[in-house]
């Protein structure tokens, strides 16, 4: 146990508990408006990672450029994963569960394309992609990149939360979320704002795992099981299909890690959060903002 | 025939391992219950076995018996508590156990830690074959047999159909799972015990999602409805990659090394044109009809 | 074992105790209060009616004394037991069974199964006699699956006997859910709208039909929306409103009661 770190850890949990939180975020959207559980989300988080390094390593785009495009390639392959895997169980009223496969099935293609195109090695961004610029306040380093990578998910958070608060489309996926049947009565078009929630929820994802590859300079085909279970653990924490849920639960799970790592040691990190997701379950299956157990219909 | 024996072994054996673990997963899926701990379960078998046939030099059959009862102890206890939970919350939760298990065994130093843990390196030999398998898989398929139209075995369907409809016939949904849930740990116990015998090494890497997923596959490729299916489904994926050795390389790209992608599209094929598993295909070419139905399905309570 | 109508005669001759005694049952979600100290008894023999517009919590209570929901307050007394902490398969295996409103029939499963699963509570041999499947186990098994066909053709659905329930007409799906609940040999059967979806004929058949198992001896609570039906049938009535039962008595009470027909004008019949 060594408390001469806390702070820089604290300072730590922070930093990787944004882009937890961006990465939740991908799950709450998808299950609060399907009710499905998307296992493939953590391939399309390891694939935008992954088309960041490709364009700018063997391509030689800025990374400036690259992040955009690779997250909006990751909202793309959301829309093929629906088209794919959803949309015909929907048509047919399949059960949950089967959603649920469909994803894994889905996620074990994405995984081994990108085996297959991009090498199964682990790969970094080229020297110079990202300026290595530290601050040091007292006796905590921090680096420029870390400030740069909070700096844009909380960007998209906030972006995420004005589109859910304050634009008609949010309204629209928020009414279908609480209701499709009501919603279609309203005159939304349920499937169009599917597609666009998947767009969305893929796009942060994406955007998730760029800032995870920028953070740790290193992206391979497996990165997206670090954070899977990381990220059902927050959205339990935080109540499925809860936006605020996610992304505070986003913070406390990277807190929670950085303090089993300074309380417990490095190697039972993971340990503690699972632990936490488990008393979760136990006490409060609906997560903090215990939205949902089931739809409204 | 024994020259083709000895030179697939160990594919064979593993088919055969594979088939346990499919039947396993298949117990709890025939009343709604999606469990991914049962690569934990086999983990927890293997490693119990091995522990006592190489520190305690036990015979096989006790370390194996063993290691299934340590596996339905532990999944008694945790999974008690997580049992009122459904659907995707148990799914979740039954992966965090999972990976609970994959931690503490890579943090406890007597089990080899993430290097693994190597059998059978003293002057000692205990080892399991395909005869032991296979001996064991038969077992479970006779008792398998025997169940349908059972009681039991209409209670188990009663309960994946609608819960709280079979909770007002008089059956104990609770006391159904739990026992669905320990009896699938015990039978990947078996399967793990054995495994670790027949390769005399075993590390935590074996036993983790990939693995619960690979089991799940199995299960829901073959077919859900029957527990043949889940035999059947064990058969063919684990033959598959050598079936697409055939495959050429395209453009540079190898996709013979990536058995997860055809694993991926022949799971996708299923859940989205044929829901319950290929065999109401091999069934229905002979011409025995089955009633379509969901996959794993309840309606859902209404208070 | 004494059938039921055994036991209720020496039930009827020794007490007039109630068979169901219902006090001050309430329930509340949250700030809603879907059921209010409702309080009624069923005695032996009897059939009693429990009829309200929509809404008035008539399934509430139902899916309460069947043991799906607690109740917030208030207790249930069933064969002289507290059963409104009890889980629901213990209140089945006790006697107390029951249909539902929109049918839940086990539909992939075989109509002749629906009913050999609805004696679940009453087979008795032993989980080890199970496990080493001993002769016992197949005896009650084979005289459960008899037993199943009698109930059929009771029902008239002996000849449907190896189809998947599901693939029933909607008529034969009520039969069938009627002979799954009768299967475990009740002492009480609860019935949510058994007439739903039914013409006049098909629900003057039903009619017929409840009276016979009355007169056997079955007690039934009848959850209804068809007042016609349950004037004709019930021999009391109770009556709900917005969670509060506003009168209790015969049909002919009932039929001239004001405040129930209040409660009724303006709802759907």
């Amino acid at each position: 146990m060594n408390l001469a770190q806390l702070p820089q850890q604290l300072l730590n949990g922070i930093f990787s508990g944004s882009i937890y939180a961006l990465f939740a975020l991908g799950y709450t959207l998808i299950f609060g408006v399907l009710d499905i559980l998307n296992l493939a989300h953590a391939a399309i988080f390891m694939l935008g990672a992954t088309v960041s390094w490709w364009l700018v390593s063997a391509q030689g785009w800025s990374l400036l450029l690259a992040f955009p495009v690779a997250v909006a390639i990751a909202g793309l392959l959301g829309i093929v994963l629906d088209r794919v895997a959803f949309l015909r169980l929907r048509q047919r009223g399949a059960p949950q569960l089967s959603a649920l496969i469909s994803s894994i099935a889905v996620s074990l293609i994405f995984v081994g394309l990108s085996r297959l195109l991009f090498k199964d090695d682990r790969k970094q961004f080229p020297d110079g992609t990202f300026p290595q610029v530290y601050f040091d306040i007292g006796s905590i380093r921090v680096r420029l990149l870390d400030v740069v990578i909070l700096v844009v998910s909380l960007a998209l958070m906030l972006g995420l939360t004005w589109l859910v608060q304050r634009t008609s489309l949010g309204r629209a996926i928020r009414a279908v979320a609480e209701s499709p049947k009501a919603a279609a009565l309203l005159g939304v078009n349920i499937e169009r704002v599917i597609m666009q929630t998947f767009f969305i929820a893929s796009a942060l994802g994406g955007a998730a795992g760029i800032l995870y590859g920028m953070s740790l300079n290193s992206i391979e085909p497996g990165m997206g099981s670090q954070v899977e279970l990381k990220g059902l653990s927050i959205i339990i924490l935080g109540g499925m299909g809860s936006i605020p849920g996610a992304m505070l639960a986003g913070f406390l799970i990277g807190m929670i890690e950085v303090l089993s790592v300074v309380f417990g040691g490095s190697q039972l990190k993971d340990a503690f959060v699972f632990v936490a997701l488990f008393l979760v379950l136990l006490v409060r299956p609906q997560g903090i903002f215990g939205l949902k157990q089931g739809r409204a219909g | 025939m024994s020259e083709f024996y000895n030179a697939n072994s160990f594919l064979i054996s593993l088919v055969g391992i594979n088939a346990i673990m499919a039947l396993s997963i298949y117990i709890t899926l025939s009343c709604a219950m999606l469990s991914l701990s049962n690569a934990a379960s086999m983990a927890i078998g293997a490693y119990t076995a091995a522990l006592l046939t190489q520190q305690l030099a036990w015979a096989l059959w006790p370390a194996v018996v063993a290691g299934a009862l340590m596996s339905g102890l532990v999944a008694l206890v945790l999974g008690l508590p997580i049992m009122r939970l459904s659907g995707v919350f148990l799914a979740i939760a039954t992966l965090g156990f999972g990976e609970v298990i994959r931690i503490a065994i890579v943090n406890i130093d007597a089990l080899g830690g993430s290097e693994g843990f190597r059998l059978n390196s003293g002057d000692r030999t205990i080892e399991a074959s395909g005869w032991e398998v296979y001996g064991v898989l038969l077992l479970i398929a006779y008792f398998f047999s025997r169940l349908k139209g059972s009681r039991m075995s209409l209670a188990l369907q009663a309960i994946r159909e609608d819960e709280n409809a079979a909770r007002t016939m008089g059956i104990n949904v609770t006391f159904y799972k739990v026992a669905a849930y320990v009896t699938g740990a015990i039978v990947a116990g078996i399967a793990g015990a054995l495994y670790a015998h027949l390769r005399s090494f075993i590390s935590p890497g074996d036993f983790g999602f990939q693995r619960a997923v690979d089991v799940l596959v199995f299960a829901v490729v073959g077919g859900t409805l029957a527990w043949r299916g889940a035999i059947m489904g064990a058969v063919l994926m684990t033959l598959l990659p050598e079936a697409i050795r055939v495959v050429p390389i395209v453009g540079g790209f190898n996709i013979k090394d990536q058995p997860e992608i055809f694993s991926g599209v022949i799971l996708l094929a299923v859940i989205l044109f044929l829901p319950n598993g290929l065999l109401t295909v091999a069934l229905s070419l002979n011409r025995i009809r089955r009633p379509a139905r969901k996959v794993i399905g309840h309606k859902e309570a209404s208070p | 074992m004494m059938s039921p109508v055994e036991t209720q005669a020496i039930e009827a001759t020794t007490s007039s105790k109630p068979l169901l005694a219902v006090q001050e049952l309430t329930r509340a979600f949250g700030g809603l209060v879907a059921v209010r100290d409702v309080s009624f008894d069923v005695y032996p023999g009897e059939v009693y009616g429990l009829i309200g517009p929509n809404g008035a919590g008539k399934t509430t209570v139902i899916n309460m004394l069947s043991g799906l929901l607690p109740p917030t307050g208030g207790t249930i007394t069933f064969r002289g037991q507290r059963i409104d902490r009890m889980p629901a398969h213990r209140i089945a295996a006790l006697g107390l069974s029951r249909t539902y409103q929109n049918i839940r029939l086990f539909g992939a499963m075989s109509v002749l199964q629906n009913v050999v699963v609805g004696q679940h509570a009453r087979m008795r041999a032993s989980l080890a006699e199970r496990l080493v499947f001993s002769p016992r186990v197949r005896r009650e098994e084979e005289a459960a699956r008899r037993r199943a066909l009698t109930l059929l053709e009771e029902a008239g659905l002996a000849s449907l006997a190896s189809q998947p329930a599901s693939a029933l007409a909607y008529g034969n799906q009520r039969r069938l859910e009627l002979a799954r609940a009768l299967a475990s040999g009740p002492h009480l059967l609860l019935l949510d709208e058994p007439a739903a979806g039914m013409n006049a004929a098909e629900s003057q058949a039903l009619g017929t039909r409840l009276r016979t198992l009355a007169e056997g001896g079955l007690s039934l609570l009848v959850v209804e929306h068809d007042v016609s039906l349950v004037m004709s049938l019930c021999d009391r009535i109770g009556v709900l409103n917005f969670g509060n039962l506003i009168a209790e008595g015969t049909p002919t009470e009932i039929a001239r009661d004001p405040q129930v027909i209040e409660a009724y004008l303006g709802s759907d019949e």
